[in-house]
């Protein structure tokens, strides 16, 4: 369980690493594949089997569609081999490092981080699967933020049609 | 024996590709690829939802309204990437690039 946890983890780092230092677009995005398939796996340890679908399915699957789609449309070249920004990288860096130094303080002190993974209660039969509960969640309680994100949704699509005209009046 | 998986390791992970992201979105020139570390830490952060609602049970499952509000986030993050998609289009149409130190006329 923990061996397949540093995997996946790693997996889902070394591909988050990839975007950033790939100069090529498309190299660019398929290390973001790899990034959200580990990112997936560890969702999926978490007993979070739907989310972990949908992850693979929505971000793995369309939405790095759309941007290789876009990245090919625009014949977005390599970038070209001009002067690497040290003073830029570095900083970037040192910002990154920080960050990761600071959250490695910040958790080793925190009580509520060190709980260990605890046992789900045994569930059976028709309504236990978490797809059911979600669901349930989704069209009951949730009603109404459900409609609101299919507003959203079809403000989006108008939205895309819009700005993709030739000529904005 | 080896050690058991704690919520700390999922809260890690998640941050250090938050950082990953923020990194990129500052290092990259190429309006597309700032997009993508985008992208990588809006994902960082869901992470972070699942694990706390898998660590807080509620009648011995997990917590599930963390899952709810997870769907609505990546769908608002596919709504995100549609239009900021389309709108990296009409710039490469508008002015012949994407990247960002060339599109610069907003900013004097």
């Amino acid at each position: 369980m923990t061996f397949l946890f540093y995997i996946f983890a790693a997996l889902a780092l070394v591909g988050g690493i990839g975007v950033v230092v790939n100069r090529n677009p498309v190299s660019a995005a398929f290390a973001m594949i790899v990034s959200f398939l580990g990112l997936a796996a560890l969702f999926i340890q978490l007993d979070a089997y739907l989310v972990g679908v949908l992850q693979i399915l929505v971000y793995a699957g369309a939405i790095m569609v759309l941007f290789i789609f876009i990245i090919m449309l625009l014949d977005v070249r390599v970038e070209e081999n001009r002067r690497f920004p040290f003073f830029g990288a570095l900083c970037t860096g040192g910002v990154a490092a920080a960050f990761a130094a600071l959250l490695l303080v910040v958790l080793n002190r925190s009580e509520v981080g060190a709980a260990t993974l605890p046992a789900l209660a045994a569930t059976e039969g028709p309504g236990s699967s978490d797809v059911h509960r979600i669901g349930e969640l989704l069209f009951s309680q949730y009603w109404f933020p459900i409609q609101v994100v299919g507003i959203l949704l079809l403000v989006a699509t108008i939205g895309v049609v819009v700005l993709s005209k030739k000529e904005l009046k | 024996m080896e050690t058991a998986l704690t919520l700390n390791h999922f809260l890690f992970v998640s941050g250090v590709l938050f950082a990953i992201g923020l990194a990129g979105v500052l290092v990259r020139r190429n309006l597309i690829i700032i997009f993508m570390c985008l992208e990588l830490m809006l994902a960082a952060a869901n992470l972070t939802l699942v694990a706390f609602s898998r660590f807080n049970l509620k009648e011995g499952q997990p917590d599930y309204e963390g899952h709810v509000l997870l769907f609505f986030i990546i769908t608002v993050a596919a709504a995100e990437v549609a239009v900021g998609l389309a709108i990296i289009v009409a710039l490469f149409r508008s002015k012949g690039t994407t990247d960002v130190t060339k599109v610069d006329s907003m900013k004097y």
